[in-house]
């Protein structure tokens, strides 16, 4: 018995070692605090960097490596301070439009990131940040759909002379007819049924009275429901882009929730303002050739120029619903549905304008920051907000349009594009914060140093204990247990998981509990000694005996993280994360690395005597 | 081999009774503690406002709370955070707002903190911020409590599994001993139960599972390969056996918690605490309460009997 492992377990061993130092090296490289620069609809081009870097330099601020990227432009700047004035400098020079964003960017060597080596993703409780939990309010959209529903029924039934006694509705979501004869009723019913498609029709009587009920089918209202979360989600997401946030995230979670995170955010009343804010819809007609240039402005409509007049012929409230779809022949359309009046408004104009293209404007209110002198003389920033307009649909009228019409034209992608934009401008249900946490970013920074501070500490603590007591091994277990910490760093980065102040703390936890493994073999070891056996042997012996029981011990703390990720929430999530990568991390680094150091130092030789703690004597 | 010089008769009546009565006031003291004392719970759970202001210089709670009561805000609590230039302002949900969804309720902690940077000379920093809704508070609480039971269910049925019913029962009797009395030392103390305590929680329940399948398993093994067939002996031999390695494990994992409850501040306090107390009650339990239970439930050699030949039990390895 040598203690010698086979060739390729050597190389498994030392190959798994040096691809963790590659994947963890670069979370020691510090970000530059940089601006990103993006637009809209454009790509960004060397022409639009060279005007901030104009504008940059015209007002001092200092910046370097600046470069036209695939997301954009990007410039990096010495500190926070250069960054914040260069982005006050940039806002004021480039146009609307623009998206300017303070991002990190990575100093990792190029050959690194080509290799997909990137850091750890840190929490907004470490990098400091707001997180919004936002409940879409399905009843009252439902509520809004069903009134409009209501409103053009009355009309229907009033331009077919149906007489009816009430017509109204009840509870939240019901709508309730009633006619004082059968005949009324089954032709108010015949009209339902043909008309809309979404409803379900049940008929009663009561009273002497004759009662239609309605109510929206089950899959009609989860239709609805999927459509307005994803309208809702595009709305908050255009408006985050409005806050120059690097990285944001919206995310669906659950039928009726979205996830806002915003990395570096920390006015969260302005950002909640911002979230909450309601874009609008408009219809407009194209400007006849030869108006005066006071009674229309000029769009960009994918590179032409539109002249839209300033009447509004038609306001988005006036949208019960709209959908992308196909017609009869399989070419993409949107279908738009407006209220019984606007269809009536929408009918008249129409009527007179066949031939003439409609635009549709989506009106957004955004902010942007400027700088400003104030009475002593000190640059102050300055939240200012301004409409932005953007012109999302031009087409010709093609004949006098009603209560339903089509967009058509266009490509599937356009048509999903276009229903949602329309959406977001004129159906978006009203959304409340559930739940908000914000850190600063001096808790974040101190959050990092205080978790830096108790892995060191921690890590030296357990360190000199096991050298104390299990001497020569108890350095093998040291070793070991530094590689476990470069493992579980490179794993986290790999797998793109996001490292939360819970999460240093299951790191820490993590070291403490890692050196169980080592601790059970090299008792092990101790025994099968005093049992009589040769310390090449009690090695071997003793790795293998303990196998078994690590397997299980660490098997059974990995199911109980694996209950606290599947319920945990935010942090929790990142001490369950990094919870479970160190039992791997661990498991491997105790039983393969902590043998391919022992054998390095014992094995292939004659050993008279192992230096595992002064507690026994060897036999 | 062992930490101490002699063996230990963990097993004797004497010290059943002993260990049977300490763990017994434990659990009394805890469960009392609960009823009357019942938790102190973090915003997660009860929902509300919370928000950690940072002042350049010391100040004073009671005024600032006064402050707040002018300003109407007469359920505001503020306490001291860490040092005595932090303060941690708290505000609940009120009456009648629970279903009446509406965002003001969520901008208050914005209005409180623009009120305590107007009434202060010196600049006062936003440390953290949080907002938690009714709804969400309610689920959170929800999903904690079902977190405990189903990793608790899991972890029966996986040593049942891997072992045998037997100790299945007992790993788990083991759990709940620790969990009731870490519950009971977080309402003694009056420390916030909010969501990293229950991590902690279930961080209690992998460890104290972990050092107890580490007995189970030298017991396994001991039933197989030893000839006595007295239960008792049996365990006790398995218990000096791994009790060095039961020590020296929750040294060193004491130790890093020690290391992050005095480098980790003031909000992971409740988070190393809970830790502390369920990895000491945890070494305890694998040590006495365990292989108690095993006895209870009666086990036997042949509970463990292996149904292959005899040469297989030489080498325990799977």
């Amino acid at each position: 018995m040598l203690n010698k492992f086979p060739l390729w377990k050597n190389i498994l061993v030392l190959l798994v070692i040096s691809l963790a130092v590659l994947f963890a090296v670069p979370n020691l490289f510090p970000d530059d605090p940089a601006i990103q620069i993006s637009h809209e609809n454009n790509p960004i081009t060397e022409v639009d960097l060279g005007m901030a870097t104009d504008a940059l330099r015209a007002a001092d601020v200092e910046y370097f490596g600046e470069e036209v990227t695939d997301i954009g432009a990007l410039i990096r700047f010495p500190d926070l301070e250069q960054q914040l004035r260069g982005k006050a400098v940039i806002e004021q020079t480039l146009p609307d439009g623009y998206i300017i964003a303070l991002n990190l960017a990575a100093t990792t060597p190029q050959w690194l990131q080509g290799m997909g080596a990137t850091k750890m993703n840190l929490g907004l409780d470490l990098q400091g940040g707001v997180h919004f939990l936002m409940e879409v309010d399905m009843e009252t959209a439902l509520r809004r759909r069903m009134e409009n529903i209501l409103s053009t029924i009355r009309q229907e039934l009033r331009s077919e002379r149906i007489r009816s006694r009430s017509l109204e509705l009840v509870g939240e979501s019901e709508i309730e007819l009633r006619f004082t004869d059968e005949e009324s009723r089954s032709q108010a019913r015949s009209i339902i049924r043909d008309g809309y498609t979404d409803l379900q029709v049940q008929a009663r009587e009561s009273g002497g009275e004759y009662l239609l009920q309605l109510t929206m089918l089950p899959a009609s209202i989860q239709q609805m429901e999927m459509d307005t979360i994803r309208a809702n989600q595009t709305t908050i997401r255009n408006r985050v882009d409005s806050l120059g946030v690097s990285e944001p995230i919206v995310q669906q979670q659950g039928p009726n929730r979205i996830v806002v995170e915003l990395p570096g955010v920390q006015d969260t009343a302005q950002a909640k303002r911002i979230l909450q804010r309601i874009a609008t819809l408009q219809f407009h007609l194209e400007a006849n050739a030869g108006a005066p240039s006071t009674s229309y402005e000029v769009y960009d409509y994918q590179g032409q120029s539109i002249r839209v007049d300033n009447d509004v012929i038609l306001q988005g409230d006036r949208i019960s619903n709209v959908r992308s779809a196909l017609d009869q022949y399989g070419q993409p359309q949107v279908v738009i549905n407006l209220d019984a009046q606007g269809g009536q408004q929408f009918n008249r104009i129409t009527r007179e304008n066949i031939g003439r293209p409609m635009d549709i404007l989506l009106i957004e209110t955004r902010t942007r920051t400027v700088l400003e002198e104030d009475a002593d003389g000190n640059m102050v920033e300055r939240q200012e907000t301004y409409e932005e307009r953007r012109l999302i649909s031009h087409a010709v009228i093609r004949a006098a349009l009603g209560r339903e019409f089509v967009i058509t034209g266009l490509s599937g992608q356009e048509a999903n594009d276009l229903s949602l934009l329309i959406r977001s401008g004129a159906l978006a249900a009203p959304m409340y914060f559930i739940e908000e946490r914000t850190v600063g970013p001096s808790l974040g920074a101190e959050n990092i140093a205080q978790g830096a501070g108790a892995v060191l500490l921690g890590y030296l603590l357990v360190m000199s204990f096991m050298l104390y007591y299990y001497r020569l091994f108890g350095l093998a277990a040291n070793l070991a247990l530094m590689i476990n910490i470069v493992l579980l760093v490179a794993i986290m980065s790999i797998i793109g998981a996001t490292l939360t102040l819970p999460g240093i703390f299951g790191i820490v936890l993590t070291i403490g509990m890692a050196v169980d493994a080592n601790v059970l073999i090299f008792t092990r070891i101790r025994e099968e000694i005093v049992s009589g056996l040769s310390p090449q042997n009690a090695i071997s012996s003793g790795f293998d005996r303990a196998f078994s029981t690590i397997v299980d011990a660490n098997l059974t703390t990995f199911l109980v993280a694996m209950v606290l990720f599947t319920v945990g929430t935010g942090p929790v999530k990142g001490f369950a994360v990094t919870l479970m990568v160190g039992i791997m991390t661990s498991m491997f680094s105790a039983i393969m690395v902590t043998r391919f150091i022992v054998n390095i130092i014992y094995g292939g030789r004659a050993v008279k005597k192992l230096s595992i703690g002064p507690f026994i004597k060897a036999a | 081999m062992a930490l101490l010089k002699n063996d230990i008769d963990f097993m004797s009546p004497r010290k059943r009774r002993l260990t049977g009565i300490i763990s017994t006031v434990m659990l009394v003291v805890a469960i009392l503690s609960l009823a009357i004392n019942r938790f102190e719970f973090g915003l997660d759970f009860t929902s509300g406002t919370l928000i950690e202001v940072g002042y350049t210089e010391p100040v004073n709670p009671e005024v600032i709370r006064q402050q707040l009561i002018d300003a109407g805000y007469e359920e505001a609590v503020v306490v001291q955070f860490g040092s005595d230039q932090d303060l941690l302002v708290r505000l609940p949900v009120e009456e009648g707002e629970d279903e009446a969804m509406n965002n003001e309720v969520a901008s208050l902690g914005d209005e409180v903190l623009a009120l305590l940077q107007s009434t202060s000379d010196t600049p006062v920093e936003m440390r953290r911020s949080e907002f938690v809704g009714p709804k969400v508070g309610a689920e959170l609480a929800e999903r904690g409590g079902l977190a405990l039971l189903v990793a608790l269910g899991i972890v029966m049925l996986y040593v049942a599994v891997r072992f045998q019913y037997k100790f299945g029962i007992a790993s788990v009797a083991a759990l709940a001993h620790d969990v009731i009395v870490v519950l009971g030392v977080i309402s003694l103390f009056r420390l916030t139960f909010d969501l990293t305590v229950l991590a902690a929680l279930l961080a209690v329940i992998g460890y104290s599972l972990n050092d107890t399948i580490v007995v189970f398993d030298r017991a396994r093994e001991n039933f197989r390969i030893m000839r006595s067939t007295d239960p008792e002996h049996i365990l006790n031999t398995t218990l000096n056996q791994v009790i060095s390695r039961t020590f020296v494990t929750s040294l060193t994992t004491l130790m890093a918690l020690a290391a992050m409850l005095v480098m980790g501040g003031e909000a992971i306090r409740g988070f190393a605490v809970s830790l502390i107390v369920g990895v000491t009650v945890g070494t305890y339990t694998s040590l006495h309460i365990s292989c108690n239970f095993l006895m209870y439930l009666g086990i036997t050699k042949e509970d463990l009997a292996v149904p292959i030949k005899e040469g297989e039990e030489l080498d325990p390895m799977p």
